[in-house]
């Protein structure tokens, strides 16, 4: 009984640590990049949520930002990159390319991303406004909050 | 140029991309590195084709004009007078006077967003943070003055063709002096900051070198070309909208280095807020401001009543329709029937404008140009922007092609980088203003 | 030198070549038999008509209408607002024509492009290899018969896709 307490405790305080320090890897391809852009600058802040900092490795990363369209030649390239992060790792879908491929249903883009990697937020846009990404990105910070972290070494696998 | 990776060499291969940290667009720089210098390199793109010739073979003249804002997406009011301007070439249409002053208005905001999307995504990729936070903060104002107007902050679908879509918002001139006076200021502080800066110098002075007459024969154009020394800007060169009654100079460079084509785009900013204080100045006046205590009838109530006889009340429209208004919607949209939606009040009221109204929307029929080619260009930011248009008389286009500035620009980036240091691949990158959209349509 | 001097002077050099000849105000536009595109091309590039720039090329699929993939060339001038359109007819099959890689440094990825998109073979081209789709993918997307949306997923996804 008393474990389980301990275990949702520390589950809450560490989901509250990595809600607030999320860095992010920001594969930027097309046109939403500029609301991105705008996003992550003094206007719009991103760095008062915490996930100010850009890390420019996936492998140091926790947050796979897919900002733009991805095409069928990108595809593999995505999916690397989502590969090489560690866990815990979470993927934000920005602009509707991403979502669902957008405007672009043709022979060259990927009708969106959850066909490729597993996406935790969608953000729908055309470009999104930056309020809308922040709106997104508090929708994902609740659920890292809440949801069940993974500690590994305290389980059995 | 084709990379030797055979073991023996020497040499290391090194790659770029696709996903990079710089902000420009996906690309890939396949680098073959002997110690620091580049020995040759070969540049893979067309990791954002997007299929743009083809899905616009599948949507209406009218349609497609979204998907030309998304090409130079940095400048999208420039794509889509480009395609107006095509457009209105094979319909041999003129948009009125008012349309065009607001046309090179917000085409000369758009310029300045791309030159300082570009300089400042350049210099953070040099260490200048400070210059990429500044750049955006001013390029935030223009957006406001352009959402003002158009609804969107990107992505407008904003120009029509025989016009624009709606008039300039009502209180557009203090967001205009605000953005205009935060743009001067960034721009000097700017100026301070990189000008005389020794590592900024140290970096693209001498680095990434293009002299003239190589730069014409890759094709180049733009404040590219420009930075080698060559005059040619399509706004003086064959003046399109009211460009040739707008006073402004050309900037040029002489080195044809990353450094002048920093300073080639900075110069040309301060020539775009000339250019847009200008016509704000000299736009002719617009209808007559439709006011809001005016008697006016609800749509329902004005259809009802035309069963009868012609309506003559003004008709209270829905706010989204504002500034398209019988009286001021004449003054910025060309009249032509093949290509002009009729004005609301007429749609609700008369059985022409119904017709019209339905024969511009239905499937199948919309605009019909006739049968014919066009090649029709803009300065874009980056260079001639042209597009090739082959119409068969039907409402979709048979062939729309793009002549894409930055496709040219980025075809002499293998020869840019050879025999230099990798540390100036990315000035050299950054300068060119790659942007994908527009590169890999 | 006005359009219609040019257009005599190109016919006058290139007898039997070229057909098709309009203009309109400066510009120039006229048909030009595959084997002499390079020819004419050499001639407006040097002095004195120096249409220095090859704005650009790009290819038509005209085999419903004509049976012919027509190829089009923008070829600009700085000095004066001048453009000169060539344009050239080739046969659906094994459409091909000469590389102008050897006149102008763009020519390269731009008939790369079209070779992308349409199929057309340049002969005497250095690198003729796709630009824009990934390697591996069968069709080009341009052609009239390419399905819009047909897409062929490339191979390799990574590991438990």
């Amino acid at each position: 009984m008393s474990g389980d307490f301990l275990a949702t405790k520390l589950d809450s305080a560490l989901g509250w640590a990595r809600k607030f320090s999320l860095f992010h890897y920001p594969f930027i391809t097309a046109c939403c990049g500029m609301e991105y852009m705008s996003t992550a600058c003094a206007h719009f802040d991103l760095d008062r949520f915490g996930a100010g900092l850009t890390r420019f490795s996936p492998r140091q990363a926790d947050l796979l930002m897919v900002v733009g369209t991805i095409s069928m030649k990108l595809a593999p390239v995505l999916r690397t990159v989502y590969d090489q992060m560690a866990e815990p790792k979470w993927v934000l879908a920005f602009g509707t390319c991403t979502v669902s491929g957008g405007i672009y249903d043709n022979y060259a883009v990927v009708q969106g991303i959850d066909t490729i990697i597993p996406v935790d937020v969608y953000i729908p846009g055309c470009p999104p406004r930056p309020e809308t990404v922040l709106d997104g990105l508090i929708k994902l910070q609740d659920g890292i909050r809440q949801g069940k972290q993974e500690w590994r070494w305290g389980r059995k696998s | 140029m084709t990379l030797d990776t055979s073991p023996g060499r020497g040499t290391m291969l090194i790659n770029l991309g696709p996903s990079h940290p710089s902000m420009h667009g996906t690309v890939r720089i396949m680098a073959e590195l002997d110690g620091e210098r580049v020995v040759s390199s070969e540049v893979e793109i067309g990791y954002l084709h997007r299929g743009f010739e083809k899905t616009c073979e599948h949507r209406t003249w009218f349609n497609l004009l979204p998907y030309t804002d998304r090409l130079n997406y940095v400048s999208p009011l420039i794509n889509n007078t480009g395609y107006a301007l095509a457009m209105e070439k094979l319909l041999g249409i003129e948009a009125p006077e008012r349309a065009q002053y607001i046309r090179v208005l917000m085409g000369e905001l758009s310029r300045v967003s791309d030159h300082m999307t570009c300089l400042a995504a350049m210099a953070m990729e040099c260490g200048a943070f400070t210059v990429f936070l500044y750049m955006m903060k001013a390029r935030e104002y223009i957006w406001d003055v352009i959402e003002f107007t158009t609804g969107a902050r990107m992505t407008t679908s904003y120009i029509r063709i025989g016009g624009v879509r709606a008039d300039l918002h009502p209180d557009y001139r203090a967001a205009l002096a605000k953005a205009i006076l935060e743009t001067r200021r960034v721009l000097k502080d700017v100026h301070g900051l990189l000008d005389k800066n020794s590592i900024f110098l140290g970096r693209t002075r001498g680095t990434g070198v293009m002299a003239a007459d190589e730069a014409v024969a890759y094709g180049w154009t733009g404040p590219c070309l420009r930075s080698t020394g060559v005059l040619y800007d399509i706004r003086k060169a064959r003046p399109y909208l009211v460009y040739d009654r707008m006073d402004f100079d050309v900037p040029l460079g002489e080195h044809g280095d990353n450094f002048d084509r920093y300073m080639v785009r900075m110069r040309e900013i301060d020539q775009s807020l000339r250019i847009v204080e200008q016509a704000a100045t000299a736009l002719p006046p617009r209808g007559p401001v439709v006011s809001a205590d005016a008697p006016a009838v609800e749509p329902a109530e004005a259809i009802r009543a035309s069963r009868r006889r012609r309506v003559e009340a003004p008709i209270r429209l829905s706010p989204n329709l504002e500034g398209s208004e019988k009286e001021v919607a004449g003054g910025i949209r060309a009249s032509d029937p093949r290509c002009a939606l009729p004005f609301k009040e007429d749609v609700y009221t008369t059985m022409e404008g119904l017709i019209s109204h339905f024969l511009f929307f239905m499937d199948g029929h919309g605009i019909r140009p006739p049968v014919g080619e066009v090649y029709s260009s803009v300065e874009g930011g980056n260079g001639e922007l042209g597009f090739y248009i082959v119409s068969d008389g039907t409402d979709k286009p048979y062939r729309l092609h793009l002549r894409a500035p930055c496709f040219h620009l980025v075809a002499a980036l293998e020869r840019l980088i050879r025999g230099r240091f990798v540390a100036d691949i990315i000035p050299t990158f950054g300068s060119l203003n790659m942007i994908g959209g527009e590169l890999d349509r | 030198m006005g359009p219609q001097e040019l257009i005599g002077e190109i016919e006058a050099r290139f007898p039997g070549e070229t057909g098709d000849a309009s203009f309109d105000r400066e510009d120039v536009a006229l048909t030009v038999r595959p084997g002499s595109l390079v020819a004419v091309a050499g001639f407006l590039m040097g002095p004195p008509h120096s249409y220095r720039m090859l704005l650009d090329l790009t290819c038509v699929d005209l085999r419903a209408s004509t049976g012919v993939f027509e190829m089009v060339y923008h070829l600009n001038s700085l000095e004066r607002p001048s453009r000169v359109r060539l344009k050239v007819r080739l046969g659906a099959e094994g459409a091909a024509v000469d590389s102008l890689t050897g006149l102008w440094k763009n020519a390269d990825w731009l008939e790369r492009e079209v070779f992308d998109m349409f199929g057309v073979v340049f002969n005497g081209h250095p690198n003729l290899k796709r630009i824009l789709m990934y390697e591996g993918f069968e069709g080009f997307p341009l052609r009239k018969d390419y399905p819009l949306r047909r897409r062929q997923p490339p191979a390799e996804k990574g590991r438990g896709a």
